[in-house]
This record gives structure tokens, sequence and C-alpha cells, in this order.
């Protein structure tokens, strides 16, 4: 019944010296040291044998079946690596299923950036109703109704009482109102003035920031803002802080940035003058401490503002303000 | 403001070049917005001279001029002027020259003949009011050199944006004090002398001729008049015209010139009075009374309210107070004798009348702002006395000075220490003061740390210590404060949940695809109408603006859906049809009992056009419901929401979506937003032609189902075991509620279901479809057997076949 475990080997070796493709081996494979194969029921049926010849037996099957694996092992390794060799391979530059991403508005990617550094600096985010009392967006900011500092911002009327907020400087007395100092808030969102022209738009966005504190000066607003400036433009750009006016804030600035398109040299962008206008600021006018019953001997303060739509256009080189309402795709996808 | 250059430096001595002085001014806080030169018009005109002059053949009062203009050629120029002759150095505007008159140069031929220029007059060219022949020049200039060389002209005009709080600077004085303060070394202004003429000795006192009676000295604390008879109305010299036109005033007579003139100067307004054509030649300041007309002098009646300072004379009213004069009392090419009025009127009083009348005029931009109280005489004295020179007047002796109301001196109390805290510096007392001393603020020392401060009455802007440091800080200059750091606490405050979830939000649908939009909160009235809202939906109930731009901006949005709507249709109309647009945005309900509105932040998309193009590996084809579905499916899976539910949303309740293409997704219960495919009607409405898939979720709807909190769970060991079951069962059949079926089944086993195919058609009967089921089973504590699965198995297919009345497929 048992062939000789040596026939078998002889047959076996022969064979796969005949085997020229991969599924000849895979064929021998099974035929030979497969669950049915050949030196499998050979080694199967060795129980069947004298014991005395067993062991010897037993040793040269395995000794065969191993020979045989290493055997195959090595002629599929050859084959494969011959038939890598000779595939040519498959169109690479065929394209892709590609996953394509979206993008977000570049006023939010702008107002993020912005976010992000002050956040770190450890100002909080706060956010405040658009439609506004004419008490938060004027009165506690210490502008008075009949004040010509009402023609600073041309106001779209909800009612008589209420507007379109037209800065985002309300958030300033609403989180006082709540909160005792230290405060240190930064609120973004979308403020409204009844204009539009290329410049300008009826709706746009700010970020207002606000920090109260013991021992705050005028020098500390700087150092904020020179930071801010640095990390959202480069430590290259040089700030330019100038008097100016807001009813909220006394002393008040106007802060300048080295024109980033041409580097102070003068150009469209800057009008010639090399300074591009990004912030307003100023140390918190005491009336509006007093109007949210802050201790003004106690606590100073510097509250700064800033456009994200003109900040977003120096960052992208964007030139008419309207595209940003439109969301046209093609204006979209570039940011 | 315009001012200019020259006027200017009457006042105040000006080293620097008009550039510094533009750039020292933005720093000092008035900012220069632009600089022009004043003689720009006349870049095109040189010095010429007549080589050669005949008759024109054509025309008797034209001549025929041969002119050197420096070039090879001489230029032939027709010429009218009686006193053109050979060998007179004249003015002559070449080809292209735009004059101040506008009229720009060209070659022609006037009468046949060439005239390749133009010789002009001196009025042509804005340097006097002479117009009776061309400009005889005496100059050893050579023909062609530019004229404004030739006569040393040279004037410059700056435009300044002068912010509410500084009416002290809608002046030319009030500019030279801040130029003198900036300037190194730094110099006061020299005040012009008030009076420069003597009354006349043929007239009486003034109060023998008239009156002024304030009756409302809470809106006219102070009101003063002088008169000038004799004057002779004409127009103003060349000097006071010039000076007038040179920061944008137009000139209109000798009289009503030099109250412009003094306003510009002092910036104190003045109105100038026909004497005679006051009724009882008197003065009466009143309150209007409510619905009284008026007409004034640009011949606009207007209504007028009791807020409202009337200036009336024995009789009716002849001046709205402080903003315009009357039709009824204006100076005309008769009058010869003039009242004089120099007031002082409530700001606020002012502004109200001039916005309610939409008179926006130089005086009222100046008593709305504040002049200086103090300057009322000062202004009014001027101005008598250059009547008298340039109408020729004689001076009523006497000035008339009614001041009911005088304003408190204010005496502010400075401490240094605070100060320097306050602006982060170090500066001396004596520093300061002299800082203070620059802009005319009287300053004396208290104590070693005590300034008492009396700001000039001009400087209505300082009232507190705070007022101070900004003037300290801003004549030290704002860039000589160093820069610090206030101290930060280690502490991070960590953003609100809503923050967080709308940046998720963000990150997870750019991940899909989409793209972000920002459209205005502000919409047109019939969005609502576009949308095919019912009558009774509470978006109807929309906020109107009270001002807006236009009616496409008139009331506030009540949802983010006719915004992406209109941003598909403009896309659409671009060749672009292929989009996936998102937007996080506020929009506005009533509240009724309440001032502010109810804002409520919603979270929408849109999905339309091609989801996949054709490509080699696909076959292109249309977005539909499914697409806009799995985006969802995604985006709640990716929040951790594994309980939401899409379930087809009631006909009365789809409005804007297709019935029967519209789902409501609702999460334990709860309703959060709603999705579908958007109406054939209000695609028509917004003139979009493709299908449109669309979702509007309320964000803090969404953001309540949002959990932070994650726990973890053991990774199974054992391996899972699947089997398909196929299904022929009625074509109304739900697959979500085969589904959930199965997943109600209360088999442990089964650990997730995917529906893996669905198909109608033969051989499938008519009416009746196919679903395929692939259920994974596992068991986590130890490695399935066949025949566990397999009864577990049998048990659902017997469930799923006896409730949805279904066979199995071959």
């Amino acid at each position: 019944m048992l062939t000789n475990i040596e026939e078998i080997y002889r047959d076996a070796l022969s064979e796969l010296q005949n085997a020229g493709t991969l599924d000849d081996v895979e064929a021998f494979s099974v035929k030979y040291l497969g669950r049915k194969g050949l030196v499998t029921l050979y080694l199967r049926g060795l129980s069947a044998l004298p014991p005395d010849e067993r062991p010897l037996a037993g040793k040269r099957s395995n000794e065969v079946k191993i020979a045989l694996e290493e055997a195959v092992a090595k002629i599929r390794t050859e084959m494969e690596a011959k038939a890598e060799g000779a595939d040519e391979g498959i169109d690479v530059t065929l394209p892709g299923r590609m996953a394509a991403a979206g993008r977000l508005h570049p006023l939010t990617q702008i107002t993020l950036e912005i976010c992000g550094i002050f956040t770190k600096l450890g100002f909080s985010i706060v956010e405040g109703p658009e439609i506004e009392s004419d008490y938060y967006n004027f009165e506690a900011l210490n502008i008075p109704k009949h004040h010509p500092a009402r023609d600073m911002q041309d106001t779209f009327y909800i009612s008589e009482s209420t507007v379109l907020r037209t800065h985002t400087s309300p958030t300033q007395p609403r989180v006082m109102e709540k909160q005792a100092p230290p405060v240190r808030i930064i609120a973004p969102g979308k403020v409204y003035r009844c204009d539009s022209d290329i410049t300008h738009t009826p709706m746009f966005h700010q970020v207002e920031g606000l920090l109260v504190d013991e021992n705050v000066s005028f020098g500390d607003l700087k150092g904020i803002l020179t930071t801010f400036v640095h990390q959202m433009f480069d430590a290259e750009t040089s700030l330019r802080f100038r008097p100016s006016f807001f009813p909220f804030t006394e002393p008040s600035a106007e802060v300048d940035i080295r024109c980033v398109i041409c580097r102070g040299k003068g150009c469209r962008v800057c009008s010639q003058t090399g300074w591009l206008e990004v912030l307003g600021a100023g140390m918190v006018h005491p009336a509006v401490f007093e109007n949210v019953g802050y201790d003004t001997k106690k606590y100073t303060g510097f509250a700064f503002g800033m456009g994200v739509e003109r900040i977003t256009m120096l960052k992208y080189g964007i030139d008419d303000i309207r595209k940003y309402f439109e969301n046209d795709f093609r204006f979209l996808r570039q940011f | 403001m315009k001012i200019s250059l020259s006027w200017l430096k009457e006042y105040v001595p000006v080293t620097m070049a008009t550039d510094d002085l533009a750039d020292s001014l933005t720093m000092a806080g008035l900012e220069v917005e632009s600089v022009e030169n004043r003689y720009s018009a006349l870049d095109g005109v040189v010095v010429s001279r007549i080589v050669d002059i005949k008759p024109h053949p054509n025309a008797d009062k034209l001549s025929l001029c041969q002119v050197d203009v420096g070039g090879d050629a001489l230029l032939s120029i027709v010429c009218g002027a009686p006193n053109a002759a050979k060998g007179l150095v004249v003015p002559c505007a070449l080809e292209g020259a735009t004059l101040p008159n506008g009229i720009t140069i060209k070659k022609g031929k006037l009468r046949g003949e060439l005239s390749e220029g133009m010789l002009c007059s001196a009025s042509e060219l804005g340097l006097s009011l002479e117009k009776s022949g061309i400009m005889e020049l005496e100059t050893q200039a050579a023909p062609g050199t530019p004229l404004v060389q030739a006569l040393g002209l040279s004037d410059a005009t700056l435009e300044l944006g002068v912010t509410p709080n500084r009416p002290d600077c809608l002046s030319i004085i009030g500019v030279a004090r801040e130029v003198g303060a900036f300037s190194e070394p730094r110099s006061l202004v020299s005040y012009p002398q008030a009076s420069i003429a003597e009354p006349s000795k043929e007239y009486g006192k003034i109060g023998e001729y008239t009156s002024v009676e304030i009756l409302n000295p809470e809106l006219c604390p102070r009101y003063a008049a002088r008169l000038v008879f004799d004057v002779k109305v004409g127009p103003s010299p060349f000097w006071l015209q010039d000076r007038l036109i040179s920061v944008g005033l137009k000139p209109i007579n000798n009289i009503v010139d030099v109250t412009n003139y003094i306003m510009m100067e002092t910036g104190q307004p003045l109105h100038a009075f026909d004497f005679d054509r006051l009724a009882g030649q008197r003065i009466v300041v009143r309150a209007a009374t409510d619905g009284e007309t008026f007409t004034t002098l640009d011949n606009k009646t207007h209504t007028l309210d009791r807020d409202m300072l009337m200036i009336c004379d024995g009789e009716k009213p002849v001046a709205l107070g402080g903003v315009m004069g009357g039709l009824n009392s204006e100076i005309e090419d008769g009058t010869t004798r003039v009242l004089i009025e120099s007031a002082y009127f409530n700001p606020a009083c002012i502004r109200k009348t001039s916005k309610k009348t939409a008179l926006g005029t130089d005086a009222a931009y100046r008593f709305e702002r504040g002049v200086d109280p103090e300057g009322t005489i000062y202004a009014l004295e001027r101005a008598a006395s250059l009547i008298t020179t340039v109408g020729k007047g004689n001076l009523v002796d006497g000035v008339i000075d009614v001041h009911p109301a005088p304003s408190p001196c204010r005496e502010i109390m400075v401490s240094v220490k605070a100060l320097n805290k306050r602006l982060g510096t170090d500066l001396k007392r004596d520093e300061i003061t002299s800082h203070l001393e620059a802009v005319e603020l009287a300053v004396a020392a208290v104590d070693d740390d005590t300034l008492k401060v009396v700001p000039p009455p001009f400087r209505v802007d300082i009232e507190r210590p705070e007022d101070l440091s900004e003037e300290v800080a801003r004549i030290w200059g704002y860039n000589n404060i160093k820069t610090t750091f206030p101290p930060i606490p280690a502490e991070a405050v960590a953003p609100t949940a809503g923050i967080v979830l709308k940046n998720t939000v963000r990150t997870l649908f750019t991940g899909f695809g989409f793209y972000e939009a920002i459209n205005y909160s502000f919409v047109h009235p019939a969005s609502c109408d576009r949308m095919a809202l019912p009558q009774n939906d509470q978006r109807r109930s929309v906020i109107p603006v009270m001002n807006p731009l236009s009616e496409d901006q008139s009331v506030m949005r009540t949802s983010l859906v006719p915004g992406l709507l209109q941003n598909v249709q403009h896309n659409n109309s671009r060749q672009v049809r292929d989009l996936a647009l998102f937007e996080i945005g506020k929009v506005f309900y009533k509240k009724t009992g309440e001032e502010l509105a109810e804002e409520v932040e919603m979270f929408s998309a849109v999905l339309t056009g091609n989801a996949g193009k054709q490509s080699w590996y696909a076959k292109e084809r249309d977005t539909d419901f499914y697409d806009m579905k799995g985006v969802l499916e995604g985006f709640l899976k990716a929040l951790f929401i594994e309980t939401a539910v899409f379930e087809p949303l009631p006909g009365d309740e789809c409005h804007y979506f297709r019935k029967g293409y519209a789902a409501a997704l609702k999460v334990e219960g709860t309703r959060i937003g709603v999705m579908g495919k958007i109406r054939q009607d209000v695609l028509d409405a917004f003139d979009i032609r493709q299908d449109v898939y669309l979702f509007e979720i309320g964000l803090k709807d969404l953001a309540a189902q949002v959990s932070s909190v994650r726990k973890a769970s053991p990774i199974p060991r054992y391996p899972f075991v699947s089997r398909d079951v196929t299904m022929v069962c009625g074509e109304g059949v739900k697959a979500g509620d085969v589904l959930e079926s199965i997943r109600q089944a209360g088999e442990k086993l089964v650990e997730q279901v995917r529906l893996i195919d669905l198909y109608t058609g033969a051989p499938i009967p008519e009416g009746r479809k196919s679903l395929s089921f692939r259920i994974t089973y596992r068991d986590l504590e130890k490695t399935l057997k066949d025949k566990d699965v397999n009864k577990v198995h049998t048990r659902i297919t017997d469930r799923l076949l006896a409730q949805f009345d279904a066979g199995l497929s071959g």
C-alpha cells in the first residue's frame, strides 16, 4: 500500500522542475503537500508500518516534506520576482478617485485665525446679538443721542430704540455688566452699516477685544496689538499708533501697519502712504466703566476692534469687497 | 476739511516740507487724507512771447498771433484780446492743458484759421478777477518756462479728516495751533487783531438802532450782533475770493464772503442779515412752534417743530438758527445796512434741526460739534471790520452781546502718577506741563503730584483727567510710549459648547466637500413667497429694516434658504452647475413684548448638480436625495448622534420641499431639522433650472443632542459571522422599517445590519421588490458556531417574512 517515500520525492522533484507557472506550483503544492497530498497521506500512513521501521521512515518523510516545502517556497519566490520584473505595471497617471474637500469662507478662516491668536493670549470668545438696543450700541459706549459721533457710523434702524449693531463694541458693556474684572474677551461677529460701494458692504465682520484689570496701561495695549500683528502678518511688520477718536476710549488710537504689499514703499493698496489702517483701539473711557458700575479708580482697561474684511483683503489680495457675499464658487475655492 | 498752506502760514510759521507737515498732522490726530498742488491746473501753461500779430481775415475782433513758446517752431494762435500786441509776454496754455475753469485746450480752426493754443487772461488762470484782456507778464523768464515757476506760484491744499471731538480744528487758526504745537521748535499762533476798523462818527450807538432778545436761553446761550451801514454789495476782491476757493467755498458777494472767510479762519459761523428787511429792526431768538413753516435761502420750505431754533425779527422768522438763513432777509445787490450775527447755539438743538431738515451746512456742522463759546465776539469784530474794508461800509459803534447762559469754566485736577500709570509712561510733572501748554492749556502745579489744568474754551473735548492723558500722549507721541505687556494669568478659558460645535460642523462639512457661504442677514420681503411658505408660517413675520439701502435687503431673514438658493442661481448662471454649499448664520424672529429679536443660529446646506463627474471609472450621475441624506448620516455619526432617524415629512409641512421627497430629522423624538428636494415652483421663483437638495438644522437643537462624554468599550476578541437575507416584498415596504424590525428583534448576537441590495424588475413580479440585508453576528464571549448563528438568522428571517408579507427570493 505504501509507495516508497524516495519514489515520491524523486517524482516530486522532477515534477517541480517542470513547473512553468505559479499555477503549476500551486497545483504541485496541493498534490504533494496539501491536506490530501501524497506526502501528507504517506505520513498519515506511517502508523501502518511495523513499529521498528516507523522512526526511520518518519524521520525521512519529514525531511522530504520540509525539503519539498522549501523547494516550493524557493521556486515560488523566483517565479514571483520574475513575474513582477516582467509586469509593465499600471498607468499611474490615470486620475485617482478623488475625495474632494471643500473650504471655509475666507472671512471665517481669518476670523478663526484672529480668535486663535487672542485665545492663546488668554482671551475668551463671546458673542452678542446682531439686533441691538440703542443703549448698548451707543449710549453705554458714551455715544449719546444727538451727538455728532453718531455720524461716524451710518446706522440701520429696526425701531426707534433698536438698531442693527454698527460694531461689535456693544459686547463690551454686555460682558462687563455681568462679570467683575479681570475681563479678557474677544468678540467676533457680523455688523451692519448703511453704506454700499467698492469699499463698503452693508454687512461686514469685526472682531472686538477688551481687557480690564488693575494697572492696565496704554503701553500694554501696544504690547498686545504688536504681538497680534506680528502673529497675523509677520514679525517684520512694524506698527504705528496715532491719535484718533472713539467716544468709548480715551486716549483713542488708530493703528497702522507697514503696508504688507509694498513694505512701505508706497502702492495703490496703501494709497502711496506706506501704511495701512487695520485697527482702532484705546483705553476704555471712564464713562463706559461708570455705565457698567466698575470702579474707575481701581480699574483700567483697553479695547480694540478690527475689520475682518480688511485684513482678509490684505492677506489674500482681494480687491473688491462685494465678492465676499456673492458666494461664487470660483471665488470660494481660491482660499 | 480743506485748508490751504498759504492761508495757514498767515498764523503760524511752517518750516516743514508739505509732506512732513501732512505726516505730522496725521500723527497729531488730524488725519491728512490728501495733499494737492493748488496750481496743478496750470501745468500746461507756459510763458510765451507774441512774435508777430496780424488781423484775422474773417473776424474783425480776432487777431492771428505767431507765438514763441520756447519750441523749435512758433505756434499760430487766434486771440480775441484787445491788448494783444507784438512783443508782449503773456501766459499761453498749450494743447492738452485743462484750465481752472475746466476748459481743455485743443488744436483747431477758429473761423477758418489754425489755432494751436490759447493766450490766457488772469481770470481764465484763476489768478485774479481781471478778464479784460490777456495777462501781461513782467518776467525775465524765457518763453517755454512753466508759468508757475516764472511767477513763483506755489500752494498746497490739505484735506483733513477732523474727528467729531475736535471742532476747534474746523478752522485755519485751529489747525495752525496744532501745527505750532507739533513743530520743532514749538510755536504759538499769532492771532490776527480783532478790530481793524474805527466806528463811524456819523452814527450813534448800536443800541439806538436795534435790540436782541433771547426767549430760549437753553437753546441759545449767547447771541451777539453788530451793524455795518452804507455797504456796497458786490464781488469780493480777488484775495478774498481766492482764499474761499482754495478751501472749496464758492464766492457769492463781499458781505457773505466775509462771513464765510471768518468762519473758515476762526471756526465761528456767522450770518449777515439785510438790516432793512428785518421788521421792527430787531432780533428775537425763540424755539419754533410745531408745524411752523419756513423758507431757507436755498428756496426750500421746511416744517419745523419745538426742538428747533428760530431767529426772528419783530414779526416773523428770518433764519433757521445755526443752520441756514432765510430767503426773506438775505443780502441782496441793493442791501446797504447789514446786521452780523455771531452766536453760540446748543449743539444738540442744531444737530436735531440739521438732521430733520436735511440741511448739512458748514455752519450746522460746526455748531453741532461745539464752537468756541468765548470766540463769539472775536469773530464778530473780525467780520465787521473786514466788511467795512471790502464792502466799504461804516461801522456802527458798539456790540450787542446777550449772554444769558455763560459756559462754566472747566478746572481739571490731574494726578501725575495716575496719568503715567494710564499711559505706561514715566513723564515728569514739568514735561506734562510743557506738553499741555503747547496746545494752550493753562497748567498750575498744586503739589508734587497734582496739576490744575484749565483747558481753553475752544477745547470742548477736554473734561476729565483721562482726556488730559490723551492730550499728553498725543503731544509726546504715541510712538514714544514703550510697549509693555499686561500680566496674563495662566488660566485658559474653554470656548463654549456652541462655538466648539460650529467649528466641528465647519471641519466636517469642508471634509465632506462643501464650501462655506456667507450671505447677507437681510433679504427681499418676497423671499417668503418665493419659498412658498404658508400664510400662517412663523417665518413670515419678518423684522423690517426701517431704512434699508434697497428692497433686496429690507427685511431680516427668517431662514437661510433664500440666500443659499440665490447662491445656486448665481453660480448656475456662471456655468458652475455642481455645487455643495453650507452656511451657518443667524435668523431673526420677532419676540412679542421684547425690545430685541429672537436670534436663532441655523445651519443649512445645498447640494446640486452632478454627484460624480463622468470619469474613466464611473458614469456621470445627478445628485439625489440619498447623496444629501448620506452626508447628514455621516455628519451625525461623526457627532456620535447614533439614534437619529429620518421620517417622511408630512405633506403640509413640506413647504418648499417637494411632497414625498422630504424628511424630518429626529433624534429621540425631537425634530432638529428637515431635508429634501426643493419644489419645482420654488426653483422657478429663484430662477434655478436643476434639482436642488437642501437641509436646515437648528444649531441649538443639534447642540442639545451632542455629548462630549466618551467612554471606552472593549474591542471584540472573537470573530464575527455574517449572513445575508434577501426578501421579496411589496414595493410599499419601507427599508427603514425592515432595518428597524431587525434591530427590534431583540437578538443579542446581531451586531450590525446593512441593506446591501435593492432590486425591482424581472424575475421579481410587478409591484414587488427584492431587498437584501447583510447581518453581522458576533458573540463577545466566544467564537460563534454555525448552528447558533443559523438559529438566530432563521428566527430573524421568519420574523421579516411574517411582518412584511414577504417571500424568500429564488
